[in-house]
Parts: structure tokens; C-alpha cells; sequence
């Protein structure tokens, strides 16, 4: 379903994804798991269109997301990392405005917003500016605006990040429920392995750009005679801490964030 | 198509909702129409050219329209920043349509606050000389708005930060405005000043409006009408290739 080959993409002299290959079956769940600056966001903006790949093959079931760019977005549906909401609307106009963009049948869309609203506990609060919401509030909207549509594909760029147990909960069951109705192939990035562990039907570890491990999480686990996925993990990528450099987009999100709290 | 339509509601609900920035952006136009209009009309009217305020009226509208479309345009900025731009990039819908919602929600947003520019006009005192063509006005703040939008989307494609807007601004958009001859009349200008203006695509716009305002077309309409209509498809094309290629 998700084929990538040789995989290469640099930043001028920065080399953030070097020469990875790897192969997600249909119907599969498969984790992609990195420490922070490891590549694993970037992977995640060449399958989905948003980075072309320095050099390389991308398949997504069957087609080139660098050629049929258009053809391959509706393959897939995806929960960013960071924020991707229009806080100048309300949490329903943004799910509607999903809902037209993935061309959710019409019949379908108001039932299908109110169901995963309620279920992301945002219902009561749907004609609020998202702008007013918290921030694991905005994370909750996100990720029911992910499954408005039923795409083949899913990618879930860190989805848990900074959602109470109960939410996270809530989401996996979810992905599970889809992956095992739906047959939705789920392509995933966590930093939380417990996560991972339960979720995941293989695993890949990335660390620095390229691929150091692959398999499910038993055979991690035997492969480096650990007994958690948390210690196979910082066996093969080390114990250090990795600092991802600032983008302009950070910096620019920076000088916002000083404006707004000027206002 | 409903994707065009949802993302040009967008731009309209967010301009309807920021009533602050309404008024906020109706300043700098009346500053204009109100001080240089009242204050240079006597020496304009002894040197024989009628009403500054009628000849300015038309010039004002037209960086009204100017200064909202290149900036709803740039204002993507805003939403690379905040990241609502990747939303719509990953949507199974053309780019193109993506562009085209947004530069048609951006240049229907200037039309809206041109139009209040009128009304202040008329309120001033600006009175169009043939009721009949009024409504061509419309037409011609359409084409302008279309125009700049398309501009502004091309720019914010390719702008990265908020130090490119400063440029864009101080090295494009102005200049733009002072070389339209939205203040000062095309008759007699030194020969260097009368080329720039004429390279300036909101001369034509500004020339359309007086044409049909108050009757006073330098160029002619059917020059500035195919000039505008030509400059907006070449602008639209552009905006359109750049946005295409936008990687986040």
C-alpha cells in the first residue's frame, strides 16, 4: 500500500532523510518511531505531497504522489503534528470545510460531524471560535477532523502529543476500530512506545535520517535482548538528546505568539 | 467547483468578522481623500483642473482595492504560520482551485472595502458625473481586485517570513500606488515619470475608474479594459504556477 525506496531528501547541505526504503502492507498498522530531528515528519511530507523527494520512489497504492499528485491526496487522509486549524472559525465550520475539501457526500456530512464531535467531546462547543480552545482541545478537533473521511491511508504524525490518557484512548480505539472494519492502512509516528507497542503490527526505527530497525515489536525486543520496546528503542537509537534546529516557520510561529499576547 | 466556493466563503466570513480591521483599514484611505483632498483642492482648482476631490476619488478606491487584495494575498503568510495553509495543500483537490477560492475570496474582500470607499466618497462630496456608467464602476473595482489578489497570491507563494512583507510592501505595493497617477493627473509628465506609470498595471485601473466616474479616461476604456483583463490572466497564471510548486 505504501511503498518507499531509496528515499533521499536534503536541505541544502543537510541531509534529513538518507536512503530509506521500507514496504506498509494494506490493512496494515505500521509505527514509525524516531527520536526528535530523526526525519520522521519529513518522510511523513513526502508521502503526502507537501515535500518532493530529493531522489527516490514513493508508491501509494500503486501510484506516484510526485507525478499523480492529485490522484494520490485522495488516497490518504492525515492529523498533522502541528496545528493545521483555521482558528478564525468555529470547530464545526472547520469540520465542514474538511468535509467539502475530502468531498464527504452531503447526505452524510452532518451526521458524520456531530458523531465524531461528540465522540471527541467537542459538541457543546462547536459554534466556538477555535481560536477560543485550548490546546488539547484544538489536538481533539484535529484529530476528528481526520476521520471525517474514510481515506485508505491514514497518517497520524504524533497525534498523542499533549492529549490527557483519555483522549489518547479514545483515538486508538478509533484507529483500531477503522483498521479492523475499513481494512484502512495506518501510517503512525508516536513517541509514546506503550502506544506503538499496542497498536502497531510492525515497526520501523529512523534515527538520524535513516532506518536502524524494522520488524514487529517482539522481534525489536529479541533483536537487542530488551524487554520493553521503550529499552529496544534506546538501544538502537542511544541515550543522547537530540535538538531539532528552529525553521523559519518556528521562529515566524514565535514572533506571532509575542503579537498575540501583546493584543 | 464547491471546493472554489468554500474556500472563498472563508476569506469572506473572515473579513466579515473582523469588524476592528474594517475600520482599522478604512483610516489610511480617508487620510488621503480627507487632508490631500480638502487641503491641496484649492491649488488643483487654480491651476485649472476642477474638483481634487472628484479627481481623487477614483484614485483612493483604487488603493483601497490596491492595498486589500495584495494583502489578503500575502496573508497566507499568516496561514503558513499557523499551518491552516497545509490543511487545504493535502486536500484531494486541484491547487489550482485552491488558489483560484482564495484569490476570488481575497479580491471579492477588496471590492467590499472599495465600495465602502465610495460610500465615504459620496458622502464627502464625490459626485459621478453619469449615473448610467455607475455601475460600470463595479466592474472595473472587480478587475482591479482580481488583479492585485492574483499578485498578492504569487507573492505570498514564494514569501517565507514576515521580512519579505516589509519589502514587498515598501518596494512594491507603494510605489504602485504613487505611480498610477491615482494622486496627480498623466497630463504633462516629465518623460521618465510617464514611462514608469505606464508600467504600472494600476494606472489602468485607476484611469478605467476615473474614465467611468467622472469621465476623464487618459487612455481610453477599451485600451484599460484589455490591458486589466490581459494583466489579471498573466497574474492568475503566475499565482496560479507558484502556488502549485508551494512546499511546506
Amino acid at each position: 500500500m505504501i511503498k518507499a525506496q531509496n528515499l533521499v531528501k536534503k536541505f541544502g547541505d543537510f541531509t534529513a532523510v538518507k536512503d530509506i526504503s521500507f514496504t506498509v502492507e494494506g490493512g496494515e498498522i505500521f509505527a514509525f518511531l524516531g527520536p526528535n530531528g530523526a526525519g520522521k515528519t519529513t518522510t511523513i511530507k513526502m508521502l503526502t505531497t507537501l515535500l518532493t523527494p530529493t531522489s527516490g520512489k514513493i508508491e501509494l497504492d500503486g501510484l506516484d504522489p510526485t507525478i499523480h499528485k492529485n490522484e494520490a491526496r485522495r488516497k490518504f487522509g492525515i492529523v498533522f503534528q502541528d496545528p493545521s486549524l483555521d482558528s478564525e472559525q468555529t470547530a464545526y465550520e472547520n469540520m465542514e470545510l474538511h468535509a467539502v475539501l475530502y468531498k464527504v457526500p452531503r447526505k452524510v456530512r452532518a451526521e458524520r460531524i456531530e458523531q465524531l464531535l461528540t465522540l471527541f467531546e467537542l459538541w457543546e462547543r462547536r459554534d466556538d471560535y477555535v481560536k477560543t480552545f485550548s490546546g488539547g482541545m484544538k489536538r481533539r478537533l484535529e484529530i476528528a477532523r481526520g476521520f471525517l473521511h474514510t481515506p485508505k491511508i491514514l497518517f497520524l504524525d504524533e497525534p498523542t502529543l499533549g492529549l490527557d490518557p483519555q483522549t489518547r484512548n479514545q483515538l486508538w480505539t478509533h484507529v483500531k476500530k477503522l483498521n479492523e472494519t475499513q481494512q484502512t492502512t495506518v501510517f503512525l509516528t508516536t513517541h509514546y512506545m506503550d502506544e506503538a507497542d499496542r497498536v502497531a503490527h510492525r515497526i520501523a526505527i529512523i534515527d538520524h535520517g535513516g532506518i536502524v530497525a524494522q520488524g514487529t515489536s517482539q522481534q525489536l525486543k529479541q533483536q537487542t535482548n530488551s524487554e520493553s520496546l521503550e529499552q529496544a528503542f534506546l538501544a538502537l537509537t542511544g541515550a543522547s538528546i537530540r535538538d531539532e534546529s528552529a525553521t523559519s516557520t518556528d521562529q515566524m510561529r514565535q514572533v506571532a505568539r509575542m503579537w498575540s499576547q501583546r493584543r | 467547483m464547491s471546493a472554489i466556493y468554500i474556500l472563498w466563503l472563508r476569506e469572506i466570513k473572515r473579513y466579515v468578522r473582523s469588524r476592528a480591521q474594517i475600520v482599522a483599514s478604512l483610516g489610511q484611505p480617508l487620510l488621503y481623500l480627507l487632508v490631500l483632498g480638502f487641503g491641496l483642492g484649492p491649488v488643483f482648482q487654480k491651476s485649472g483642473n476642477g474638483s481634487y476631490l472628484q479627481f481623487m476619488a477614483p484614485g483612493v478606491i483604487s488603493m483601497t482595492i490596491l492595498f486589500t487584495a495584495t494583502f489578503s494575498g500575502i496573508a497566507m503568510l499568516f496561514d503558513r504560520q499557523f499551518g491552516f495553509l497545509k490543511e487545504t495543500l493535502v486536500a484531494p483537490v486541484p491547487r489550482i482551485e485552491v488558489m483560484i477560492g482564495r484569490t476570488l475570496g481575497g479580491a471579492t474582500v477588496a471590492v467590499l472595502q472599495g465600495t465602502l470607499i465610495l460610500a465615504v466618497c459620496l458622502i464627502a462630496g464625490f459626485r459621478p458625473a453619469q449615473l448610467s456608467l455607475f455601475p460600470l464602476a463595479f466592474l472595473f473595482m472587480g478587475l482591479i481586485a482580481i488583479v492585485f489578489a492574483a499578485l498578492g497570491t504569487a507573492f505570498g507563494s514564494i514569501l517565507q517570513d514576515m521580512q519579505g512583507f516589509q519589502l514587498i510592501m515598501n518596494f512594491m505595493v507603494l510605489p504602485m500606488f504613487f505611480l498610477s497617477g491615482a494622486l496627480f493627473p498623466l497630463n504633462n509628465l516629465p518623460r521618465p515619470l510617464a514611462i514608469i506609470t505606464r508600467l504600472d498595471p494600476l494606472t489602468y485601473g485607476v484611469d478605467a475608474l476615473r474614465g467611468v466616474l467622472i469621465n476623464g479616461s487618459h487612455f481610453g476604456l477599451a485600451l484599460d479594459v484589455s490591458l486589466l483583463c490581459g494583466i489579471a490572466v498573466a497574474f492568475l497564471s503566475l499565482g496560479g504556477y507558484l502556488f502549485s510548486r508551494i512546499q511546506l
